[in-house]
């Protein structure tokens, strides 16, 4: 594995110039695809944030082949890719040794985008799968996702007379992709760039299907600071929110253990999406979402050790 | 047809299974099953990744094909404007089938109709010989340089695909030296030379980059044409744009699209025996749409029937916009009216040609049209 020094002298395939906002964490993971593995990469992207901000024409932030044809069919979309690159190994028509990597928001993914995502990897494309979950359709201005967590304000689900944010449970994507029975499942956040690369890494160079999913907090989504954004996602993994933790061919592996598990609202509580959650009338919903967490993250160490 | 993309033998194959098109992937798939194509077959959850596979196959660089029908080319539509707007020469096979509500498996051309303005080019059929045909040129249209488009074969559900008909096949070696070796051109796999593709285009670009569409679709005319010539050369059957059938001295001409055609035929050979003066012109391109061939061809012509074999709910039938715009400078104007049959696949029979023939003799001695538009063959008023 190569070290973050190692790492940032080889090019990026993301460079400056795109448009995301500023603080906006995505080009954390974006810089890294081709950093960490010396494979050459062939790169998909569904409709969002990325896509647009990266390339506007006649501009492309893009150093490597890339690919967007709408929101929710990047992996289908780079079923075809791929499925050619097998056509032109099959004949001899290349010695290139590419990989795959297929990138799209939380809508394009957990909603949207969720069917073809399922199929491409049942069928078993050599793909990695990157989500960058923000918790909203952020690129249409903020609205509420499978991916939004309960209580969040988003403009599908403003605070209002009646109901207050999210009324709902956000689903878990991981979970789903973990029962696709496929070689690699992982979570990661892009505060930790050991662990992500590390990920990275391992979801491209594997054969066969890979999925990933990286928490990515949203400046404008989240109402935070613009600086705020990797700290943000380390807070939100710290209260064990967002566990990091990777499935290999079925087996849990629990990345990294907080020492001191921090209550959910210190996370929520920095966040201006839950700041209306510190009305004293919303305590029964904080309660249930600090179990929630704590019994998702018994059961996450229960795996591992059913594992080992 | 799957016999067609045998002998083409694409790269990549994605498709989803529907009636009626789903033998053609059935078909297709046990060639590959016994090693007869080179072809990698995505087995897809949907047409809608059907076509999105399909879109990343070709951007890779690959000759790619898929088959459907009805629902599923509806839930490709997204898909098939960004097919065209990419320039992604994609072969499609496209049994027409009525589209759902209230669900039918049989013929009408609802389906590819909906889809006519989505950038494809649109060949049609009359029978399987010309569906087949139809398909080994259509490879070399759309990946000619000046057009680099998709195109569309259609051919009617059941009606056709279902049916056993004489036809010739022609040998594979001959069929792939008419269409030779296929590269696209910027492929995603060329990693020494990486591309973009499908970036966001806004109202600084965009247009510039539909009219240039625009060009390479209206291209498409003259190189159907010469691909049809060599075609005929080498295979010995000749197309054109449309087909001309009896019309050149005909006051009253019929127009039609695929299989209904031969029927329409038969009864213009038998009122041509009793001397009328009677004939037919078939569409075969409907997209791009030959307007100036057409009024060219129709000029003399006093009466014009067209038949649509769909409807553009709330306005006429989509063929018979086209052939009344082809039609409006002509002088004289012909009188010009709709007929919308067969939907849902209701038989027309040669009876109910023949009453329409007596209509358009009537409406050709009165000097009018009586009735613009109208269902033919339904119960009730």
């Amino acid at each position: 594995m190569p070290t973050l020094q190692e790492m940032a002298k080889k090019k990026a395939a993301f460079s400056s110039g795109h448009r995301l906002c500023a603080g906006c964490p995505v080009p954390i993971f974006t810089k890294m695809l081709t950093q960490v593995t010396d494979f050459d990469l062939v790169l998909g992207s569904a409709t969002g944030c990325l896509e647009v901000a990266s390339s506007i024409f006649p501009y492309s932030a893009w150093n490597v082949p890339w690919i967007h044809t709408a929101f929710e069919n990047v992996a289908a979309t780079m079923s075809g890719v791929e499925a050619m690159y097998r056509v032109l190994k099959k004949e001899g028509r290349t010695d290139k040794r590419l990989k795959f990597v297929a990138m799209g928001g939380d809508g394009g993914t957990y909603d949207i985008g969720i069917q073809s995502l399922s199929a491409a990897m049942e069928r078993g494309h050599d793909l990695l799968y990157i989500c960058y979950d923000n918790g909203a359709y952020m690129n249409t201005g903020i609205q509420r996702s499978g991916a939004t967590p309960l209580g969040a304000a988003t403009t599908t689900t403003p605070v209002g007379e009646v109901t207050a944010g999210k009324q709902q449970q956000r689903k878990d994507l991981t979970k789903i992709m973990v029962a696709h029975h496929m070689r690699y499942v992982a979570q990661a956040s892009i505060h930790n760039p050991i662990d992500l690369s590390n990920k990275i890494k391992k979801g491209i160079e594997l054969d066969g299907p890979a999925f990933l999913n990286v928490l990515c907090p949203c400046i404008p989504g989240w109402r935070i600071a613009p600086d705020m954004a990797v700290e943000s996602a380390r807070c939100g993994v710290e209260t064990c929110f967002w566990p990091l933790y990777e499935v290999e061919d079925g087996k849990y592996k629990v990345n990294y253990r907080p020492k001191q598990k921090i209550p959910i609202t210190d996370w929520l509580f920095s966040q201006g999406r839950f700041t209306h959650l510190k009305n004293p009338r919303f305590a029964g919903l904080l309660e249930g979402f600090q179990r929630q967490v704590d019994e998702e993250w018994t059961w996450l160490l229960d795996q591992e050790k059913a594992a080992t | 047809m799957a016999e067609a993309m045998r002998q083409i033998n694409p790269d990549v194959v994605a498709a989803f299974p529907i009636t009626p098109s789903t033998q053609v992937i059935e078909d297709f798939a046990t060639f590959v099953a016994d090693g007869k194509v080179k072809t990698e077959l995505i087995t897809v959850e949907s047409e809608h990744s059907a076509m999105s596979a399909c879109i990343g196959a070709s951007a890779a660089g690959g000759r790619v094909m898929t088959a459907t029908s009805a629902n599923g080319l509806a839930l490709m539509w997204e898909m098939l404007y960004i097919a065209a707007s990419m320039r992604q020469p994609i072969l499609m096979t496209v049994v027409n089938r009525a589209l759902s509500a209230p669900i039918n498996i049989h013929c009408d051309h609802g389906d590819s109709m909906g889809a006519r303005d989505a950038g494809w080019i649109q060949i049609y059929a009359e029978n399987n010989q010309e569906a087949y045909d139809n398909m080994v040129m259509a490879p070399v249209i759309a990946e000619h340089r000046d057009v680099r488009l998709p195109v569309m074969v259609c051919l009617d559900g059941f009606i056709i695909s279902h049916s056993i008909e004489t036809m010739e096949l022609e040998e594979d070696q001959a069929v792939r030296d008419f269409i030779g070796p296929y590269r696209g051109l910027h492929s995603l796999l060329d990693t020494d030379r990486p591309v973009t593709w499908g970036a966001l285009d806004l109202h600084d670009y965009y247009i510039e980059h539909k009219r240039g569409q625009q060009a390479a679709i209206e291209s498409a005319k003259s190189v159907i044409e010469s691909v049809s010539d060599r075609f005929y050369r080498t295979f010995g059957r000749k197309y054109e744009l449309f087909e001309s059938y009896r019309i050149e001295d005909a006051e009253r001409v019929m127009v039609a699209i695929n299989s209904v055609a031969g029927e329409i035929k038969e009864v213009v050979d038998a009122l041509r025996d009793a001397g009328e003066k009677v004939g037919l012109l078939k569409i075969r391109l409907f997209r791009p749409f030959p307007y100036a061939q057409i009024a060219a061809a129709l000029r003399g012509a006093k009466v014009v029937t067209v038949l649509d074999r769909s409807t553009s709910m709330g306005a006429y039938g989509p063929l018979f916009g086209e052939i009344r715009t082809a039609l409006y400078d002509a002088e004289p104007r012909p009188l010009v009216y709709n007929r919308t049959f067969g939907l849902g696949g209701r038989e027309l029979f040669p009876d109910d040609i023949q009453e329409l023939f007596a209509e358009s003799r009537r409406y050709l001695q009165n000097g009018k049209v009586e009735k613009i538009f109208d269902f033919l063959n339904v119960r009730g008023d």
